[in-house]
């Protein structure tokens, strides 16, 4: 069932753009993006990929060029990280209001200052509220599956909302793994072309971007709010056909060693990994010690969560950024709202990490266990700072 | 006869593709150049606009004044959405997902969204080539958020954030040039216009949309309620405007230049400076020195139009 | 339509386009995806001549025909009738009087609205 294939995950990630089929890439380039742009400018320049290609002059318009394409009925692809999401934050927030169902890779980096072209989830977070899907992906093949369930899910006339992907910069972007490309059959048999539900085209004219008084604006957003909520079982529906189709599965929240343990890591992205690496060892040493990995950001999936904690007395919350004067980081705030209306509900450690992409290792979880287990540490900490 | 135009507007399509009970201001010129614009443009266009008059009077959810397919993201990226919308349709009849007939892409901004703001991604648009065609409605000045300046204001006109008081005198700075900046990206065509001229404007749109490649289009869109004239000389001043020399109606095609409404004798410029609400305060030095650049520029016009004419007989 | 509604919702009387309601009475779920306004031209349905002060008056003796004021109305208000005058339609016009001032022929001039 495909090939497998020693591949940079940003050329895995340029497969699977390929695979989809996408009429228009709009991306401007930046650090560690580039690759993904660079794969897909190459495909098209050798034929391999009938799309047009637009190299823009900014990631502001990168997404306006993907709205104009996208309202116009052609599949649109765009990439950025950190800076170019927050200047095209304006927007990320205008794409899922007018439900254009974009698809766009975020190689997460950090928001400068000072600058960084290093890893971590501020730029993710800070557009939290946007209204996209949101997904974290851990691996290259999760990265190159995807794309192309995110078109499935983005496009699908009960969904019809912009699906964001974020995978790790530097970590995932430009790390060589092991993928297993589809065959292109497989792939429209499962993604089928783009049907849009509106269009803009003379024959059929249609007004788009209205603006909306103070009586209508509440409905509107609610209307939004609807659709980002009516959107999860048609993640789980999509989920479920790719399994059919690839073998891989899929869950809103993956776990790991969960159904007897006391204490649960909570990780999004690609520190999963390492995270499971630590319950191995920690088992080993017989602690009940467990892993969640949360995928779906939003819709956040309140349900599976609470399923997924079981009876655990303890989660460990790993953040990878920080809310200024706030409550800590910005996943273990969450975690924390989520568990508010529950009785014994367990206690919530916050550990802010690789920031800026420091590394954060096996053995940062095990010390990360020990402070929380021993009592010292508790509320919200930045890890390892030094000083 | 004075508007020798009064006998042939008649000629112009009689079908309407604004629809009426838009909110523009009663006497509004952005609107009326609009119209004629989308009169030229036909049936066959998406429309890709700014935020702005025009967008927000026209498109007050429920209420649509737009009869052709049109969509509004934000205020800087007409030129981009345009931009996509084309690529869209380029590989959509390439791919055969669509039929292959010819439909114009256009992107409508102010001279805010054109100038200032939207000036990245204009230039973007114009450097990548893409088969468009860009309109400036310019009203000179941020009308829609109350009259603020923009880069497009005339000098000495008093705006609510270039305001006359006694330590300064209006707008500090001169209009800035974008035909000249539009001209610098090498693009097949570009013209000014008013609406006042709907002839030579409706000539101008049509020649504009059918350019392969990018076309910009700059009209002069007079604006009653900032620039503090009564409603009913919204044409009055978008003739004199032309026949003062402050905005002289010319196209520059495949780099050469023409003037399309020639004024023989420039009028004085207090004509059209002086009824204004924004001009009133100028003294008349201020004045002359204004009309000394107007008819300065106007001459260099005149004379990059005469070389062209030269060059041509010659061949 | 003169002067005493601010918000006119009348349906027109040409064609049987579904015409919108006011924004203020739309449920959430009666909403488009993206608050998309499928029909072109749903702005007819707001009657502009409300806001006026003035209205044209054509005096047809005068009048030759040349389509100056329906060109150069901001509002669309004009058509030609049987005989190929233009007449104003006074549901939009707002009474900027441009028309009255545009004429070559001097056939419009411009009367206060009676008071309400």
């Amino acid at each position: 069932m495909g090939k497998y294939l020693g591949m940079e995950v940003s050329f895995a990630a340029a497969e699977a753009v390929k695979l989809c089929n996408v009429d228009v890439v709009a991306a401007y380039p930046i650090t560690p993006q580039t690759h993904i742009v660079e794969r897909l400018s190459q495909f098209v320049a050798d034929g391999e990929l009938d799309a047009e290609f637009v190299p823009v002059e900014s990631e502001h318009s990168a997404l306006s060029l993907c709205v104009g394409s996208q309202a116009a009925g052609a599949r649109s692809f765009t990439c950025t990280s950190s800076q170019g999401l927050a200047l095209m934050s304006e927007i990320v927030y205008i794409v899922p209001a007018l439900r254009l169902p974009i698809v766009m890779i975020l190689a997460n980096r950090s928001l400068s200052g000072p600058l960084s072209i290093w890893n971590d989830h501020s730029d993710v977070m800070s557009v939290r509220d946007c209204g996209w899907i949101q997904l974290f992906v851990e691996n290259g093949q999760e990265v190159f599956d995807h794309v192309i369930i995110a078109y499935k899910i983005a496009e699908n006339h009960n969904v019809l909302l912009p699906v964001m992907i974020n995978m790790d910069g530097f970590i995932l972007s430009h790390m060589f793994e092991p993928i297993k490309l589809m065959e292109q059959e497989d792939v429209d048999a499962y993604l089928p072309p783009y049907q849009p539900k509106f269009v803009l085209h003379p024959d059929k004219p249609v007004t788009m971007g209205a603006y909306a008084m103070p009586a209508l604006f509440t409905e509107a957003k609610k209307a939004q709010e609807e659709a980002l909520l009516a959107s999860y079982p048609h993640i789980l529906q999509a989920w479920k056909s790719w399994e059919k189709v690839s073998g891989r599965s899929y869950h809103p929240v993956e776990t790991f060693c969960s159904e007897d343990a006391e204490t649960l890591f909570i990780t999004m992205g690609s520190l999963g990994e390492t995270a499971g690496e630590a319950v191995r060892v920690l088992r080993g040493q017989g602690k009940k010690v467990g892993l969640l990995k949360l995928r779906l950001w939003r819709p956040f999936p309140f349900h599976d969560f609470y399923k997924a904690i079981g009876n655990a007395q303890r989660l460990i919350v790993l953040d990878r950024a920080v809310s200024y004067g706030g409550p800590g980081g910005p996943v273990a705030g969450e975690i924390r709202s989520a568990l508010y209306n529950m009785e014994n509900r367990p206690q919530v450690i916050n550990f802010v990490a690789g920031l800026g992409g420091r590394e954060v290792s096996v053995e940062s979880f095990l010390e990360m266990f020990i402070s929380s287990v021993e009592g010292k540490a508790s509320g919200y900490q930045l890890f390892g700072v030094r000083g | 006869m004075r508007n020798i135009n009064a006998y042939v507007v008649k000629t112009l399509s009689s079908r309407e593709y604004i629809a009426p009970g838009h909110r523009a201001c009663a006497g509004c010129g952005e609107v009326l150049a609009m119209r004629q614009v989308q009169k030229a443009l036909g049936r066959n266009v998406i429309v890709a606009s700014a935020t702005g008059c025009m967008e927000i009077v026209s498109s007050p959810f429920p209420f649509s004044s737009w009869e052709v397919p049109w969509i509004h993201v934000a205020f800087e990226n007409a030129a981009a959405v345009a931009g996509g919308i084309e690529a869209a349709l380029k590989v959509l009849q390439r791919k055969g997902k669509i039929e292959g007939k010819k439909i114009f892409v256009a992107a409508m901004a102010g001279d805010g969204g054109t100038a200032d703001i939207g000036l990245q991604a204009l230039s973007g648009a114009l450097e990548r080539g893409h088969n468009f065609l860009f309109i400036c409605y310019d009203n000179e000045a941020y009308m829609n958020t109350g009259v603020q300046r923009s880069s497009s204001t005339p000098f000495g006109a008093s705006t609510m954030t270039s305001p006359v008081g006694s330590a300064q005198i209006g707008q500090l700075t001169w209009k800035k040039n974008m035909m000249a900046i539009a001209a610098a990206h090498g693009i097949p065509y570009l013209a000014t216009a008013s609406p006042s001229y709907p002839m030579d404007l409706s000539e101008k749109v049509v020649k504009a949309a059918k350019t392969e490649g990018p076309a910009y289009v700059h009209v002069l869109s007079v604006c009653p309620s900032g620039w503090g004239i009564p409603s009913d000389t919204t044409v009055k001043f978008g003739r004199l405007a032309v026949e003062t020399g402050f905005f002289p109606l010319y196209e520059i095609e495949e780099g050469k230049y023409r003037i399309t409404v020639d004024v023989e004798e420039l009028l004085p410029l207090e004509m059209y400076l002086k009824p204004q609400g924004r001009f009133r305060h100028l003294k008349p030095e201020l004045i002359e020195q204004i009309s000394r650049r107007v008819r300065a520029e106007w001459r260099e016009l005149k004379r990059k139009a005469e070389e062209q004419k030269e060059i041509e007989e010659r061949e | 339509m003169l002067g005493t509604i601010n918000r006119s919702f009348i349906l027109p009387v040409k064609g049987e386009k579904q015409m919108p309601k006011a924004d203020s009475e739309y449920l959430w779920n009666e909403l488009q995806p993206g608050c998309v306004i499928t029909e072109p031209g749903t702005s007819r349905a707001y009657y502009t001549g409300d806001w006026r002060a003035f209205y044209p008056v054509l005096q047809k003796e005068r009048c030759i025909q040349c389509g100056i004021c329906w060109i150069f109305c901001p509002d669309m208000a004009y058509q030609k009738d049987e005989k190929g005058y233009f007449i104003a339609d006074l549901n939009y016009c707002k009474g900027c009087g441009i028309c009255a001032r545009e004429c070559p022929a001097d056939a419009i001039h411009m009367e206060k609205e009676k008071e309400i």
